[in-house]
């Protein structure tokens, strides 16, 4: 047994059986953290004495009767969610020394369930990028290929769970952010449906589309931090106030009954060989477990989703980061009398490139003379993208498409072409758009680099996607190889 | 639809971000490359489809006017970069 490599139900299965202490835990985590983080570089913040003081007050917890399944494991945050007394900087030069004086609802959850938090993850700044290396600090490297990216925006979370840093990690996803990194990092990542979990104290990006959800080992992890951090909060005015299920109830290894549409839009032009194999290898895999696969589905408007996206999300941006004004917190440029000069060169020197690009995207798209053409018409092509999703989940349970259309690329090699890098997230970001819960899960390797698949559900339909997550899991060993470092 | 350097200025003033020469000419080949890729946008038919500006099905969402506590003052100052006594400090709005 390697201890930094133990799954949640793993791990706390011998933490209850007394076979294993937290602080036994933490310690291999944070050895792990010592050996590896010097080759990828995932995490911004470790956060050594406060896991060591929670890991003992876990296993006192324990020591009385009292675990939950998340009692006593180490986890790492994605550096935009509020950590009270610990900095939050979403990677930005604008919040290198911001220190939240409250916790997020996740954060306050997980804590509430004895959690064990052992840093704060590097993302792309502000959640904008599908590389990570717009982080402001440094980017971080794929451990399957420490010359390749791990995707983003939660880079840093995919590798912590990837390498064993952390046994469990949360991201958040506007267009693709937690998904897309979990499949270049072959780990599983799910962005629940819009509402699901609540997005207070989550640095906002672009509020209609953010969502938190868990990056982990395997589905049976995935669906028991969800449970933990999913659920009404009347803190977030889009919290849905629904029932929460037990997520872990529908694990079940038959797929019989259900069925499952391939939406054809997603397998692009320009989409890898070793993707589109893997994928309809995957998907025949998928019918020996007794689901019924229609491969010809459509979804006619998939090909404008992109500048949907980039249109809606770069608009909101562009509101919810007017905040960033060096008066309350944050960078503040000081050398000047002036307001204004103040004003924008707090903007100036504290964003990087790619947030001042989708600031200015968005302002452009919302300025006068221009918001019909662009952001309202993109409100309307996303009720279109809606309704069709709306459609074929009249017929079907679960559809299926590639993560993203390429294996991890290189370092550098679209970090200075935007559209480039925007298409890396081609396949996720519709189902922002239209506010579904979505997993990517590891589906094979092209050349020892992951390939991830992607389940999307009806909304609130976590339970449906899980289900086909877990059953295909159990039938394969994709999950159990880790990446050589 | 390419931007020239004036409308690049106008809406970075709009935005209140201070930009240099090379990130002007950078942005203006950028924006202008995205923009028209967006173009396609246009082809759509959209007549009679209302628009979505978020996914679930909640409306104008209220909470009871209820007295609850605040973060300290303490707290919320100290993050602040310029404070005086109990106060933010800004430059001034008026000359």
């Amino acid at each position: 047994m390697i201890t930094h490599q133990l799954t949640i139900h793993e791990a706390h299965r011998l933490l209850k059986a007394r076979q294993l202490s937290s602080v036994e835990l933490t310690k291999a985590c944070l050895e792990r953290i010592q050996e590896v983080e010097p080759k990828i570089h995932a995490l911004v913040t470790i956060t050594n004495e406060l896991a060591l003081s929670q890991a003992k007050k876990a296993d006192q917890l324990i020591t009385g009767g009292d675990i939950h399944p998340l009692t006593g494991i180490p986890v790492i945050i994605k550096d935009n969610m509020c950590t009270k007394g610990i900095p939050t900087t979403c990677s930005s030069r604008m919040l290198q020394n911001f220190v939240p004086p409250y916790d997020a609802t996740v954060v306050e959850k997980l804590n509430n369930c004895g959690a064990v938090i052992i840093g704060k993850a590097n993302m792309d700044e502000f959640a904008m990028g599908s590389s990570t290396e717009h982080s402001a600090f440094f980017p971080t490297h794929n451990p399957w290929d420490p010359s390749r990216v791990p995707g983003g925006s939660s880079g840093g979370s995919a590798v912590a769970v990837a390498t064993g840093e952390a046994v469990y990690a949360l991201g958040s996803d506007t267009g693709g952010s937690i998904r897309q990194p979990a499949g270049f990092c072959s780990v599983v990542g799910l962005k629940p449906t819009y509402g699901r979990v609540s997005r207070y104290g989550l640095v906002a990006f672009a509020s209609s589309l953010d969502q938190i959800g868990p990056l982990t080992k395997d589905v049976t992890d995935c669906a028991i931090v969800l449970n933990a951090i999913a659920g009404y909060d009347n803190r977030d005015s889009t919290s849905v106030p629904y029932p929460t299920p037990d997520y872990t109830q529908c694990l079940t290894t038959d797929l019989k009954g259900l069925n499952i549409g391939v939406p054809k839009e997603y397998f692009v032009t320009g989409m890898q060989a070793e993707v589109e194999t893997a994928l309809r290898a995957a998907i025949s895999k998928l019918e020996q477990l007794g689901a019924r696969v229609d491969w010809e589905v459509s979804l006619p408007h998939t090909p404008y989703a992109l500048a949907v996206y980039y249109i809606i999300a770069p608009s909101e941006a562009s509101a919810n980061l007017a905040r960033y004004d060096g008066v309350k917190y944050g960078f503040s440029y000081q050398d000047t009398d002036s307001i204004w000069e103040a004003l924008e060169k707090t903007r100036q020197f504290g964003f990087g490139d790619e947030v001042k690009r989708r600031i200015m995207l968005g302002t452009y798209a919302l300025s006068a003379g221009y918001y019909d053409a662009y952001y309202l018409k993109a409100q309307k092509v996303r009720t279109l993208i809606r309704q069709e999703f709306d459609q074929a989940f009249s017929k079907f349970d679960a559809l299926i498409t590639p993560t993203s259309p390429t294996v991890p690329f290189k370092i550098g090699e679209k970090v200075d072409d935007p559209l480039q890098m925007y298409l890396s997230d081609v396949c996720t970001l519709p189902i922002n758009i239209a506010g579904l819960p979505a997993i990517s899960m590891p589906a094979g390797f092209g050349n020892g680099l992951p390939i991830g698949m992607q389940l999307i559900g009806k909304p609130f339909g976590e339970e449906t996607i899980l289900r086909v997550a877990y059953a295909y899991e159990q039938a394969t060993e994709w999950h159990k190889r880790k990446p050589p470092i | 639809m390419k931007l020239n350097r004036e409308e690049v200025l106008h809406i970075a003033r709009l935005a209140r971000l201070g930009l240099t020469d090379a990130e002007i000419n950078r942005l203006r080949e950028q924006l202008s490359d995205i923009l028209e890729n967006f173009e396609a946008l246009q082809q759509v038919d959209t007549s009679n489809v209302p628009p979505t500006a978020q996914s679930i099905p909640l409306q104008n969402v209220t909470r009871g006017d209820e007295v609850a506590d605040s973060l300290p003052q303490s707290q919320v100052l100290a993050n602040a970069p310029r404070k005086d006594g109990e106060y933010f400090r800004v430059r001034a709005v008026l000359e």
